[in-house]
């Protein structure tokens, strides 16, 4: 294990060095990126001078929930950019390479890419966080911090799950992956509103099948105190039974990667 | 123009071709569309006196918006053109006997047509049989019936000339995937990509109608629902075309000036 | 020592129909043919021997190459590298194996070559008197002292392939996989790499396969030739049992595709 971090550390200090070949490259796309979250928010600001709430949410309350959502996805992307951008590495036959070193395949994935680029989503994240922090008029409490803290394990972990499923599906078709759009970047798109907004049906989608509701709309709720019970603090934490089928269709797509080729 | 044609058929069969892919984004787009108007819906059924367009022509904008995905999406450029550029090999394209702008003008074209004409019909389709008022709905009588496929034309014309623009001002740039990220995500927001353009403030709004932006898939998806009707639609449409020339003027100038330097600096 | 036995691997690939009409057909019905790819193949190969895999495009080559280093499944038959099954046992089996893809880089782009190469020491978990002991030897032989703090994006090709020899040597491989190293090459790097692979044979026991359409290569390399068409082992034996008189080695070559009808 230690030296597994030892390892990964090695590739990280590699994929800085070689980020820093490229500043500008570099400062220009993390602006970007910031950029295109940032659109996101400027639509709902905007909606919100009109409307003054959304199924009983205020824009405050709203861009907390949006925050918390965002940074559990940058931190997916920053971490499991591998997983993301599995496509390339099986196009490029850099899976073949993979094969054939002497370390988990999970793991060298992981460590073929390192997105810090993702920062940018970060900082906005933060900054909006804050904000909805202080204007929420949430009363803050241990427990609710914690509830936070549970939020962001377990949404990053989620989200690292559906970039798992990504990459599985990889094995099996390279044309299709679109539909993963939804999921991920459908649910950065869409995540600023807690799951309710959009509907019962949905909500129980995004309960029981992608579990995006354990990690916003109910903690969100309980923060707001319309939910009670300490229950409600570990709901989040729910999330991480999802990396399981996720791993399981991993292992599945390698096993066909193995008996079909590439 | 036959060159054109037979060029434009081979990337149509090649996205035939790839029939999971073809799907998936059916999929994606029927999908993004609902959760869209699931959210308007939220908001519409809080606030309805604050909803600026009705409700139908909302859902009639998004379904477009969806269906014609690969028209007008700012970010559906060509990254096979920027590593040309950025590596050099767009040298060989100066060998053939074509202007490199109208090359990549209609390079750009037969892409957009071909990914949509491949996916809209069904998006289409599937929100045509939807039930009040989540479906697509009839269009708003026959001067939009009319009025609406010309101000799609214009407003594809009008985002490919920017695409082009933009490959060309790429020419003289460092870092092209940045300079891609910023001004494809600025687009996606002044076009009424993120949302559309009525739910701005109205301040706002007026500025945003005169930039080239607008003239994109804003004017053709609100003509078709009746929300630009009469003289302002015809406006819009007038604008339509003077940023259409104005853009591939300046797109012609940019690409004669990156085409000299290519040629003395040799790439 | 490598026992290959009555190793069969078939693939499905889609059809694809020339025309619109076939096109949009294909769009609801696919057909598929099956490929025989590897058809009962059988063969031995001694510790310490030289191999040329040789046979036309789509005969096999990369196909058994991928089941010998633990990357493909076959269908049936069974393979024992060191008396390990590659695909069951995959990571203790690519500690003994070095494997260099002609067309493919494993170095990192951006970042001198030496990080890459310590990247790969933490990876193999080399011992550090063994890396340094095997750098040593490896840049004295290949030349590569000027090279090591060049990243990798602004080497020549030729330069390029030392180095990638080089890094898969680096953890003391038993046996060598080259695909096409010579590829591309020019007639001074050609010499250099040959020769440090004779060297490399002679002097640590490498067993060393080729695969390459270069013949100059076989010539030089091999002492034992392989020759597969269709899927199947079509000769195997030494180059001078193969070479009637005093015609070239492309002519001999082209003479026995011809002969088997590949």
């Amino acid at each position: 294990m230690k030296q597994s971090l030892a390892l990964y550390l090695r590739y990280v200090s590699i994929h800085i060095k070689s980020m820093m070949e490229y500043k500008l490259s570099f400062f220009m796309t993390a602006a970007g990126q910031f950029l295109v979250s940032f659109n996101v928010f400027l639509g709902m600001f905007f909606l919100f001078q009109r409307f003054s709430t959304v199924a009983g949410f205020t824009y405050s309350q709203v861009l907390l929930c949006f925050s918390i959502f965002l940074m559990e996805f940058s931190l997916a992307e920053c971490v499991a950019r591998g997983f993301d951008t599995f496509s390339v590495i099986v196009r490029k036959g850099e899976f073949d390479r993979i094969m054939v070193r002497p370390r988990g395949l999970i793991f060298q994935v992981l460590a073929s890419r390192f997105e810090l680029t993702r920062l940018g989503r970060m900082l906005q994240a933060l900054v909006m966080f804050w904000y909805g922090v202080t204007r929420s008029g949430i009363h803050w409490n241990g427990l609710k911090v914690i509830t936070v803290v549970f939020m962001l394990t377990g949404g990053t972990l989620m989200f690292c799950g559906l970039f798992l499923v990504g990459a599985a599906l990889c094995f099996f078709t390279l044309e299709g992956l679109e539909v993963m759009n939804i999921f991920t970047d459908g649910a950065r798109e869409f995540g600023k509103y807690p799951a309710g907004v959009y509907g019962k049906r949905i909500l129980q989608f995004c309960t029981f099948i992608v579990p995006y509701g354990l990690v916003q709309h109910y903690p969100l709720l309980y923060l707001l105190d319309q939910k009670r019970g300490i229950v409600w603090v570990f709901v989040p934490l729910l999330a991480c039974f999802f990396l399981l089928p996720c791993y399981g269709l991993w292992r599945l797509g390698v096993r066909r990667y193995q008996s079909a080729g590439s | 123009m036959k060159k054109y044609l037979s060029f434009f058929r081979l990337r149509f069969i090649m996205g035939l071709q790839y029939r999971a892919a073809a799907w998936a984004g059916v999929a994606t787009q029927f999908v993004w569309g609902g959760l869209l108007i699931a959210m308007f819906r939220g908001f519409y059924v809080t606030e309805p006196e604050n909803f600026p367009m009705t409700f139908q022509a909302t859902v009639n904008y998004i379904w477009f918006q969806q269906a014609f995905l690969a028209l007008f999406a700012a970010w559906m450029l060509e990254s096979e053109i920027f590593e040309s550029i950025r590596d050099g090999n767009i040298v060989y394209e100066l060998c053939r006997p074509m202007r490199i702008y109208p090359l990549l003008f209609v390079r750009a074209m037969a892409m957009r047509i071909s990914r949509a004409g491949l996916r809209c019909f069904p998006v289409l389709l599937f929100a045509a049989c939807l039930p009040k008022p989540y479906g697509l709905s009839a269009p708003d009588g026959p001067a939009a019936f009319l009025l609406f496929p010309v101000s799609m034309v214009l407003g594809l014309l009008v985002t490919v000339a920017f695409g082009t623009l933009i490959y060309g001002v790429t020419f003289f740039t460092v870092s092209p995937d940045g300079l891609r990220l910023l001004v494809t995500s600025s687009m996606d927001f002044f076009n009424g990509a993120v949302i559309p353009l009525p739910f701005f403030p109205e301040r706002i709004r007026e500025v945003m109608e005169i930039l080239p932006f607008a003239a994109m898939q804003n004017v053709p998806l609100r003509i078709y629902s009746g929300d630009l009707a009469g003289a302002e639609a015809l406006r819009a449409v007038g604008l339509q075309c003077f940023w259409l020339l104005l853009l591939m003027v300046l797109g012609q100038t940019v690409m004669s000036g990156a085409e000299k330097k290519l040629t003395i600096q040799g790439g | 020592m490598i026992r290959m036995e009555n190793i069969c691997k078939s693939y499905r690939v889609a059809k694809r129909n020339a025309g619109f009409k076939e096109a949009c057909r294909t769009l609801f019905r696919r057909e598929y043919d099956i490929v025989r790819a590897l058809d009962h193949v059988s063969f031995t190969i001694e510790d310490g021997e030289m191999i040329g895999y040789i046979g036309p495009n789509g005969a096999g080559k990369s196909s058994t190459i991928k089941i010998l280093s633990g990357i493909l499944t076959p269908d049936s038959g069974t393979c024992v590298v060191n008396g390990r099954t590659p695909w069951k046992d995959r990571q203790n089996h690519v500690r003994d194996i070095g494997v260099v893809f002609g067309q493919r880089t494993q170095l990192w782009w951006d970042v001198p070559v030496i990080d890459s190469y310590e990247l790969l020491r933490d990876i193999y978990s080399i011992p550090p008197e063994v890396y340094h002991e095997h750098l040593e030897e490896l840049t004295a032989l290949l030349n590569l002292e000027e090279l090591l703090k060049t990243p990798a994006r602004q080497l020549s090709l030729g330069q390029r392939m030392r180095c990638e020899i080089a890094a898969s040597l680096l953890h003391g491989p038993k046996i060598l996989f080259l695909d096409e190293p010579t590829i591309g090459l020019d007639a001074v790097s050609k010499l250099a790499v040959r020769e440090f692979i004779l060297r490399q044979n002679r002097e640590h026991g490498t067993t060393v396969i080729l695969t390459t359409h270069d013949m100059q290569d076989i010539e030089a390399l091999a002492h034992r030739i392989i020759l597969i068409g269709k899927g199947r082992v079509l000769m195997d034996g030494s180059l001078d049992r193969l070479r009637g008189g005093g015609e070239t080695i492309d002519e001999t070559v082209a003479e026995l595709y011809r002969s088997y009808d590949i």
